[in-house]
C-alpha cells in the first residue's frame, strides 16, 4: 500500500484510558500518596492512580515490550510518558496498585520522582548519536542517578529539583533553566580544514553564523579565518560548515549551572547561572561532575526553607553565601562579557560578608 | 573468559538507576547496527570525543524534515553504523499510548533498525535512533500504514507539544491535548516541508506550573491561565490546616502577599493575585482556578544558540481558547509570516524582535501595546515615534 503523508500523529483520544475518557475535565484534586504514586480524584467519585517509574531514556525495542507487558497486566494496557521522560502507568483499580509498585521493584524500575523529589534527568544525545557533542549526555546521568537514587525514590527535600543536562550550547532540551544544569562545553576554537572549506562550505553563511563576528572571509583562498580573540566556542560554525570542527578532547567538558526554574510559582521563571565553569571529562563515570552536583544539593537540602526552589534559596541567602556555603571558588569567568553583561553587575553598597 | 570489549560501559551497567548500557546491549544481542553503535561509544569513551560526522541531507518522499541524517567517522571501524539516520516520530499528545500502538512501533523498528529508541526526544517525539538509507522509505510506508507520521526538523515548525491537561490535571485551564493536536493536524505543511528562516516551537502548558517549560523553550508558548477569582472551598481550607502551615507555607509565601488567614478562613485579595499557582498547588482540594479561563500568549523564548538564550515576552496576556481555534491560528499566522519576510537565515522570532524591536513586532501583527507586556517602562529616553504621531511642518 501506497504510504500516505501528512495523516499527523495517532489521535491522543484513542490512548487514553477509559477511566480518563469518563473524567476528561472534570478533575477535581490529587493527592501524592508516596513518593511515585498520585491519586486524582473527579467529580464523579471516581479515581486515577498513575505509578511513576524512572527510564535511563535510551531504550530498546524489548524494553519497551517489557514495559507493555507490564501494563498490560496491571493497567489494561494503559500508559504515558511524562516530559521528563519517566514512564506512568495509569489504573483505576486501587488494589492493583501495589503489586504493580511490587512487580516495578522486582525488575528494577525505581518508582518515585514526584512531589520534593528529584525526578529524572532530561538529557541530550552526547556521543550515542550527536556530530557536536562536547560530553557525553546518558552517562554523566546514569553515573549521577546512581549516586541521587534516593532522591527519585523519596520526597524529602525543601522542594523539586529539576536537573538537566545538555551534552553542547545548542541545549536540545533548553536545560537553561533548571535547578541545576550541567552543560558540555568547547574551550578552543574550531580547526579550520582550509583543503575542505572551499568544497564543503558557504563561506558567506559560515561567517553570518558567528555572533562575535570571530569568522572573516578569505576570498583568495576560499576558505575563512577565525579571530581567536573573538571566539567563545559556541560550535555554531561547525553546524553550517563541517569543515570547521570543534570537538578537543583534552579541553571539551562540563560546566555547572544552578538556580533556574521553568514555573510561575511563587517566583518568575529564571535563568540557571553559573557556578563551575569547567570540569573534564572523566568516563564511565565523570566523578567531579558526580561529587560537583552532590555537594549543592546537600548543602541546598540543608540550608533551603520549605517550597524554596534553588534558586529562590540563593536570591534570598545571595549568591555570595551560595559561593562559600558551597566552597565553589568564584573566578573571573562567572562575570558575564555577553551581550546585557552590565545588567548583572552589583550596583548597590548591599552585600554580604558571612 | 575472554576479556570483555567495553570495559568502560560495562562500569555503567552497575549501579541502581536503570542502565542504558543494558538496553544497548539487548539491543547489540539481535542487531548489528547496535552491536557497532556500542563498540563506537566505547571509542568515544576511550577518546573523550564523539565519532559522528556532520549529517548529510536524507529523507523520504514528499518531506523535508523527520529524518536527521547520521555518518559514522570511523566506518572502517564500524560498518554497520557508516550510516546511522534518526527518525523522529511525532508522539500522539499527552505521550498517551495504548501498549497495542507501542508493539506495532517496535515491531516496525525491529524490522527497519538497530532496536534503540529514545522515549521521547526532548521536542517531544518517539526517536527511532539509528538506520540505513537504504530503509527510510520503506521504513516510512510501515509507519505511516501503521498510523504515525514523522515529526519536524531543521527550519521548520517542529512537533507541538502539551502537558497531560485535562486528561488528568485539575488545573488545567484549557484543553492542551486537544489545541496541540489541533495545530499539529493544521499545520502538518509546515512540519514537513521546511520553509521558515529557522526552527519554530510551539508549547502549551494548561496553567503557570508550566511542565512542558513552554516559557523557556519554545518560540510561542501558550500558558492557561484566569481572569477571575480564586475559586475557594472554605471547608477544606481549614481541612489543610492540620496537615500544613497555612500561614508560613501558604500566606507568607505568596509572591504579592494576597492572602491573610486569621485561623479559621482564608481571605484572598484577587486584585493583587498574579495566579502564580503557588497557594493552588499546596491546597488543590480547597483552590482552584477561577471560572473565566483562557490562556497568555507569550513568544521568543529559545536556547543560546545564536545570540543568547531568551524567555518568551507576554504578547497577549490574555486569549480565549476554544475550537477551532481561528484567533490563535490567525495570530501565529501573522507572526511567521512578519518572522519569515524579515528573519534572516538562522535568527528566530525571538532574535529578530530583539533586533528589530517589540514596538515594530507589534504593530506588524496589529497586536495593541499593554502593560502587561513589560516588568517597567523604557528607562532610557531614546524614544521612538511613528511618522504620524508628528506634527506635519507648517510653513
Amino acid at each position: 500500500m501506497a504510504a500516505r503523508t501528512d495523516i499527523g500523529p495517532p489521535n491522543y483520544k484513542t490512548m487514553l484510558p477509559p477511566v480518563i475518557e469518563r473524567n476528561y475535565g472534570d478533575w477535581l484534586y490529587h493527592e501524592i500518596l508516596k513518593p511515585g504514586v498520585l491519586m486524582h480524584v473527579s467529580k464523579s467519585g471516581e479515581t486515577l492512580y498513575s505509578v511513576r517509574a524512572g527510564s535511563p531514556r535510551l531504550i530498546s525495542t524489548d524494553h519497551i515490550r517489557e514495559i507493555c507487558d507490564i501494563a498490560e497486566k496491571y493497567c489494561d494496557g494503559y500508559l504515558r510518558f511524562t516530559s521528563r521522560h519517566n514512564i506512568e502507568f495509569l489504573l483505576d483499580d486501587k488494589d492493583r496498585v501495589e503489586p504493580l509498585i511490587a512487580e516495578l521493584k522486582d525488575r528494577g524500575y525505581p518508582v518515585g520522582g514526584t512531589g520534593h523529589s528529584i525526578s529524572n534527568i532530561v538529557h541530550t544525545q552526547g556521543w550515542v548519536h550527536c556530530h557536536t557533542p562536547a560530553t557525553d549526555a546518558s552517562g554523566p546521568v546514569k553515573a549521577l542517578m546512581d549516586e541521587i537514587y534516593d532522591h527519585f525514590v523519596e520526597a524529602k527535600l525543601p522542594a523539586h529539583v529539576r536537573i538537566a543536562l545538555a551534552c553542547c550550547l545548542n541545549m536540545c532540551g533548553a536545560v537553561h533553566c533548571s535547578d541545576i544544569a550541567i552543560l558540555g562545553i568547547h574551550r578552543t576554537v574550531p580547526k579550520t580544514d582550509n583543503s575542505r572549506v572551499p568544497n564543503v562550505c558557504e563561506i558567506p553563511s559560515t561567517v553570518a553564523s558567528c555572533p562575535t563576528g570571530a569568522i572573516r572571509g578569505d576570498m583568495k583562498n576560499k576558505t575563512v579565518t577565525v579571530n581567536e580573540e573573538k571566539c567563545m566556542y559556541c560550535g555554531n560554525c561547525y553546524t553550517v560548515c563541517p569543515a570547521m570542527p570543534i570537538a578537543d578532547p583534552d579541553n571539551d567538558g562540563i560546566s555547572i549551572w544552578v538556580g533556574g526554574k521553568v514555573s510561575n510559582a511563587r517566583s518568575a521563571p529564571m535563568f540557571s547561572k553559573l557556578a563551575i565553569p569547567f570540569l573534564p571529562n572523566n568516563p564511565p563515570r565523570w566523578p567531579e561532575v558526580v561529587n560537583a552536583v552532590k555537594n549543592i544539593i546537600e548543602v541546598y537540602a540543608s540550608h533551603a526553607r520549605k517550597h524554596e526552589r534553588v534558586g529562590e534559596w540563593i536570591e534570598r541567602v545571595g549568591w555570595e553565601r551560595f559561593f562559600s556555603l558551597t566552597g565553589i571558588p568564584f573566578t573571573d569567568q562567572h562575570i558575564d562579557d555577553f551581550d546585557l553583561a552590565t545588567e548583572t553587575f552589583r550596583t548597590s553598597a548591599q552585600f554580604k560578608w558571612r | 573468559m575472554a576479556n570483555s570489549e567495553t570495559p568502560l560501559l560495562d562500569e555503567l551497567e552497575k549501579g541502581k538507576w536503570p542502565s542504558f548500557v543494558k538496553d544497548l546491549k539487548q539491543a547489540a544481542g539481535k542487531n548489528p547496527m547496535a552491536r557497532d553503535l556500542i563498540h563506537q561509544l566505547e571509542l568515544s569513551y576511550k577518546d573523550r570525543i564523539g565519532h559522528w560526522k556532520h549529517g548529510g541531507i536524507v529523507g523520504v518522499k514528499g518531506y523535508g524534515s523527520g529524518v536527521i541524517g547520521r555518518y559514522s567517522d570511523r566506518p572502517d571501524l564500524f560498518p554497520n553504523v557508516q550510516a546511522f539516520h534518526t527518525m523522529r516520530v511525532n508522539h500522539p499528545t499527552g505521550w498517551f499510548y495504548k501498549t497495542d500502538t507501542l508493539r506495532k512501533l517496535c515491531d516496525i523498528w525491529d524490522k527497519h533498525g538497530s532496536g534503540l529508541t529514545n522515549m521521547h526526544g526532548s521536542t517531544g517525539d518517539a526517536i527511532l535512533l539509528g538506520t540505513t538509507t537504504d530503509h527510510l522509505q520503506s521504513c516510512y510506508d510501515d509507519l505511516s500504514n501503521a498510523g504515525f507520521d514523522l515529526g519536524g526538523s531543521g527550519s521548520a515548525l517542529r512537533t507541538p507539544s502539551a502537558c497531560v491537561g485535562p486528561a488528568r490535571c485539575e488545573w488545567a485551564c484549557i484543553d492542551s491535548l486537544d489545541l496541540c493536536y489541533n495545530l499539529t493536524m493544521t499545520y502538518q505543511d509546515q512540519m514537513h516541508r521546511p520553509m521558515f528562516p529557522y526552527k519554530f516551537k510551539i508549547k502549551i502548558s494548561a496553567c503557570a506550573n508550566d511542565c512542558v517549560a513552554a516559557i523557556a523553550r519554545s518560540d510561542l508558548s501558550v500558558i492557561g491561565t484566569w481572569k477571575d477569582d480564586i475559586q475557594v472551598d472554605q471547608k477544606e481550607v481549614l481541612a489543610y490546616a492540620s496537615s500544613i502551615n497555612i500561614q508560613k507555607e501558604v500566606c507568607d509565601l505568596c509572591p504579592t502577599r494576597c492572602m491573610e488567614w486569621n485561623g479559621k478562613e482564608l481571605k484572598i485579595y484577587d486584585e493583587d493575585c498574579t495566579r502564580c499557582m503557588h497557594c493552588i498547588n499546596l491546597m488543590p482540594k480547597a483552590l482552584r482556578p477561577g471560572k473565566e479561563r483562557g490562556a497568555s500568549i507569550l513568544v521568543g523564548g529559545k536556547a543560546p544558540i545564536v545570540r543568547g538564550a531568551l524567555l518568551s515576552w507576554v504578547i497577549v496576556p490574555f486569549i480565549k481558547l476554544e475550537p477551532p481555534y481561528d484567533e490563535l491560528k490567525n495570530l501565529i499566522e501573522r507572526i511567521q509570516d512578519w518572522w519569515d519576510e524579515n528573519a534572516k537565515s538562522r535568527e528566530r522570532l525571538g532574535e529578530l524582535i530583539q533586533r528589530l524591536g517589540m514596538r515594530v513586532f507589534l504593530k506588524a501583527v496589529d497586536l495593541p501595546a499593554v502593560p502587561q507586556m513589560v516588568k517597567a517602562p523604557r528607562t532610557n529616553p531614546y524614544v521612538f515615534f511613528w511618522p504620524e504621531d508628528l506634527k506635519k511642518e507648517v510653513k
